[in-house]
């Protein structure tokens, strides 16, 4: 049975509608990524499943309840903020204690079940501090805490890691999922960085300008994209778009390589080279105009200025319409 | 404090110089006083002024205390201490819940509330003070303790700060509280009070020396003698005709007025400089 469900969920300020209709069925357990770029409108559809925004069209359900008309704290979801959104006045384990407090659950039992998630989260030596005096990454994992004691049928999370630096995003990323498996609690994740979306999710929505463009698995959405905007948003460095009459035709870097000028789908000049390590990126001024990127072995030939051709397996060519959406077959 | 500049050498001499003229400059007529309330009569009127504090403290304080012109000292401190505490809880309460209200509610005419009550800035009691009299009389509140305070709590400046303040608490701190369960009332005592702590202390001490050093006022609705304040009573206890002046027990007196407000400084400065200063996050 589907414990999130969206159906037709729209949103609108006066007559400016931003989120046009938008459906799908969580599973219980799984973890959705919504992704999109700043705008999209990732951040409301979160908002109207929490309860902070009103629901201007169609239902969202809950654990089988329709919940468009509920208070937040009727809804049984906790969810963490970019921001965290600590309580600064209080104690790390006020901040988790807060919600059951005002749920009146018995004191023992708020004890065991902060005790129980500070323990999971490594914050047992921090319980009596104020959030102040901790760093970004365990004020996000008192954040996940406070979400993790009210036990809710799922957990919401809006940007958690675009306040930490790197290196910390990156683990906090894992420790997110391991928890989330551990826990077995359903998840709705939005983030705006794809590379977080396909790593953490089971399935995500692509969203673009309100719509949910395309909802599936990381893999099967990098692999077969619906429309341009996804084919160019998930993956990076993005797809590269070649005119092909009226259309567009899409190919991957990985999946260009070079030749000589004059065999390949395209002509045109290594523009500069980007030595990662473990591969190379070549950027290529297209004689066409353009530029197209491609994903070469770590040492391999290519030199600024070079003329070349650009060339690709059929197979792995994506066809769009002059309107952005995929042509199939 | 990581903004200080050091200063070493003669500058540090120089403005500890500068820094205990102006002490001295700010405490002399205060000293001139105090020594003026513990001496005899004939002591203070033959020249040259005594500069060292005489016998007569116990004596003059009394007589403050207990005699005065009209009520006695102890009587107008105690009026002046439930009309300044008054204005001041007053205040702070009333403009707490209105700030409150503003930036936590939507409701119809809100940013008309806000600059009605912001207009009431430009109408402090001097200019209001025959129609506000007026009210107050008409309530049958002359020579009483509410209608000291109740004309004076209204407050847009205190509403304003409040204001501010709560504009910088994120969204996103009363979302969480919303998802935690929290209604309006508990985000109000449990995140707002807690968080404008050192604002109200600092509010509290500048709202008390306002409150206690009203003085036109207390004046205008006050006529019997035993609901006169202090600072009524010290232009008072001057007499007016060629009585002689009782210039002991009038320092004294003086004195006597001037505690309160120093001892509230004194021990909230330290939440004053605070919230003045830092704004917690």
């Amino acid at each position: 049975m589907a414990e999130i469900s969206l159906r037709g969920v729209r949103k609108s300020y006066g007559p400016t509608e931003v989120i046009h209709g938008v459906d799908c069925e969580v599973a219980d357990g799984e973890l959705i990524v919504i992704v999109g770029p700043s705008g999209c409108g990732k951040s409301t559809l979160l908002r109207m499943v929490a309860g902070l925004e009103t629901i201007s069209g169609g239902e969202v359900w809950i654990k089988g309840r329709k919940v468009n008309d509920l208070e937040p704290r009727e809804r049984d979801i906790a969810m963490v903020f970019q921001n965290y959104a600590l309580y600064p006045h209080m104690s790390v384990f006020d901040n988790m204690a807060y919600g059951l407090k005002i749920a009146r659950v018995p004191r023992d039992e708020i004890r065991a079940r902060v005790d129980k998630a500070a323990a999971m989260l490594e914050l047992a030596p921090y319980l009596a501090r104020k959030p102040r005096e901790l760093s970004g990454g365990q004020r996000q994992r008192v954040a996940m805490g406070r979400a993790i004691v009210r036990n809710p049928a799922a957990f919401l999370f809006d940007e958690p890691l675009s306040n930490l630096d790197a290196k910390l995003r990156v683990q906090m990323r894992m420790e997110i999922k391991a928890l989330q498996r551990e826990l077995g609690v359903t998840a709705l994740y939005v983030t705006h960085d794809q590379v977080e979306a396909m790593t953490l999710a089971d399935r995500m929505i692509v969203m673009n300008d309100g719509r949910a463009e395309q909802i599936g698995r990381p893999l099967e959405i990098y692999d077969d994209p619906a429309s341009t905007f996804v084919a160019g948003f998930i993956g990076s460095p993005p797809m590269n778009f070649l005119p092909d009459g009226n259309g567009l035709t899409g190919v991957r870097p990985e999946h260009l390589r070079l030749c000589a000028p004059v065999e390949g789908l395209v002509a045109g000049r290594v523009r500069f080279t980007e030595a990662l390590g473990a591969e190379t990126l070549a950027h290529v001024a297209l004689d066409g105009g353009g530029i197209a990127t491609v994903r070469l072995d770590a040492h391999a030939a290519a030199r600024e200025g070079e003329a070349v051709g650009l060339a690709a397996d059929p197979a792995r060519l994506y066809r769009f319409d002059a309107g952005g959406a995929r042509l199939r077959g | 404090m990581g903004g200080m500049v050091e200063r070493r050498g003669w500058g540090l001499w120089l403005t500890h110089l500068a820094l205990i003229a102006g002490l001295l400059i700010v405490c002399f007529p205060i000293w001139v006083a105090f020594v003026a309330s513990t001496v005899t009569q004939p002591e203070i009127v033959r020249p040259p002024m005594p500069l060292l504090p005489g016998d007569r403290f116990v004596e003059n304080y009394s007589a403050a205390l207990l005699q005065g012109v009209g009520a006695p000292v102890w009587r107008m401190l105690m009026n002046s201490m439930v009309m300044a505490l008054g204005i001041t809880i007053g205040k702070i309460a009333i403009s707490i819940i209105s700030a409150y209200a503003i930036v936590y509610f939507r409701f119809p005419f809100r940013m008309v509330f806000f600059w009605l009550i912001f207009l009431t800035l430009m109408l402090p009691v001097e200019v209001r003070i025959v129609p506000t009299y007026e009210v107050v009389a008409g309530f049958g509140m002359l020579n009483s303790y509410s209608g000291l305070i109740l004309p004076l709590i209204a407050s847009a400046t205190a509403t304003f700060l409040f204001r501010q303040l709560f504009l910088t608490i994120p969204d996103e701190l009363a979302e969480a509280a919303r998802i935690d369960g929290a209604g309006p009332v508990r985000f109000f005592i449990d995140m707002v009070l807690p968080m404008s702590r050192t604002n109200i202390a600092a509010l509290f001490v500048i709202l008390f020396i306002y409150g206690w050093n009203q003085y036109l006022w207390p004046l205008l609705i006050t006529t019997k003698p035993e609901m006169n304040t202090i600072v009524m009573g010290l232009k008072q206890i001057i007499p007016t005709s060629d009585d002689v002046a009782n210039w002991p027990v009038i320092m004294a007196t003086a004195m006597l007025a001037m505690l309160p407000p120093v001892l509230v400084v004194i021990f909230m400065q330290n939440l004053f400089v605070k919230g003045l200063v830092e704004s917690e996050k």
